[in-house]
């Protein structure tokens, strides 16, 4: 007994164990996800979120401790950011031929997210720290961070909110956009990525590689342009300090 | 692979480094991203090694979110205080800009000479 909790003592505390157990979560999210047959409530990435929470918390291991070894996987977030260009080069007629709607599309969606996600808090009684933390939510993680730490949110908060947004829209966006009507990939892509980012973005993949390409764009521009809007709106609605 | 890889890393070092000397609002990696996609255009081709690697990277990209949305766990007292405001803002707001900008897009698209409506 005592050599197995000796044995425990070590993993716990190495990256190997957080490193390893979050890929295998990841693969189990996956394999339960096409066993249910696609069904967008068992979102592979919520469903991995929650089984590493639970082991986190039953096992007493403190977030910095997992993070020491899942940082491995959070740092290709840069370079898998970088290799959007791809898609976005594959599909350069279509976005071309499309870049008026693009950008009027961008532009609406981008001031949306940021209003409704501060003004639906406001109106139930969200905290002033809670209200800041949410108005970057539709953009990808590290820029929402940046973003919110200079509008005087909590950047750590706001990381949550980005990956609860992105499940929210890829687990709803299909189906809301077949309610809608929307058959063009290109808007169902551009539409998924404005909202949901690259959570959104990974189920936009699956639809096709158009709407791939569309809501990788859209990460990008929308990043920009949030980072350009979130702090101009929280000055227009005196919530800075 | 590998050199994919590097090409991949390099381009968003030379995009953070841009956003350091500029003070762009953007992150490194966007910066990177709209980078190398004006090489290739210059370029005029898609290397396979780059594109292989690409999708491959991009086919996970969900796997990438964990370790943050793990997160979570450390605003328990926050998330208990105010999750319904916090639950309802989340899924309102994103539903209305999927919405919103679906609806804005299309509706250019269809007011656009010449532009296919479907596909």
């Amino acid at each position: 007994m005592d050599k197995i909790s000796g044995i425990w003592v070590y993993l716990a505390a190495s990256p190997l164990l957080w490193l390893l157990l979050t890929l295998v979560v990841y693969l189990a999210g996956q394999w339960l996800f096409r066993r249910s047959g696609g069904q967008p409530l068992f979102n592979p990435v919520a469903l991995a979120i929650m089984l590493l929470v639970t082991v986190l918390l039953l096992t007493g291991t403190p977030y910095a401790t997992y993070f020491a070894g899942a940082q491995f996987i959070h740092f290709l977030l840069g370079p898998a950011t970088v290799a959007l260009a791809i898609p976005l080069y594959q599909h350069r007629a279509r976005v071309r031929q499309l870049l008026l709607p693009i950008s009027v599309g961008l532009i609406a969606g981008s001031i949306t997210a940021i209003l409704s996600a501060m003004s639906v808090a406001w109106l139930l009684g969200g905290s002033r720290p809670t209200l800041l933390s949410l108005a970057p939510k539709s953009v990808t993680t590290p820029v929402a961070m940046g973003i919110a730490e200079k509008i005087g949110g909590l950047p750590s908060l706001t990381a949550v909110m980005v990956i609860l947004t992105g499940v929210v829209g890829a687990v709803a966006a299909p189906t809301l956009l077949g309610w809608l009507r929307i058959r063009d990939e290109a808007v169902q892509g551009l539409a998924i990525g404005v909202a949901a980012h690259g959570i959104g973005t990974a189920r936009a993949l699956q639809i096709s590689g158009l709407a791939g390409a569309f809501a990788g764009l859209a990460i990008g521009l929308n990043a920009l342009l949030t980072a350009v809007l979130a702090p101009l709106i929280v000055q227009w609605l005196h919530l800075t300090p | 692979m590998i050199g994919a890889l590097a090409v991949l890393l390099a381009f968003q070092l030379v995009g953070e480094i841009l956003v350091q000397i500029s003070g762009l609002p953007a992150p490194g990696p966007v910066i990177g991203m709209v980078l190398l996609l004006l090489v290739i255009y210059g370029h005029g081709a898609l290397p396979d090694a780059l594109r292989t690697t690409a999708e491959t990277l991009l086919s996970h990209l969900s796997l990438l979110f964990i370790p943050a949305g793990v997160g979570i766990i450390q605003h328990g007292a926050r998330l208990a205080g105010e999750w319904l405001a916090i639950a309802v803002a989340l899924i309102v707001s994103t539903l209305i800009t999927v919405a919103v900008t679906a609806l804005v897009m299309q509706a250019i698209i269809r007011r656009q000479p010449g532009a296919r409506r479907d596909g």
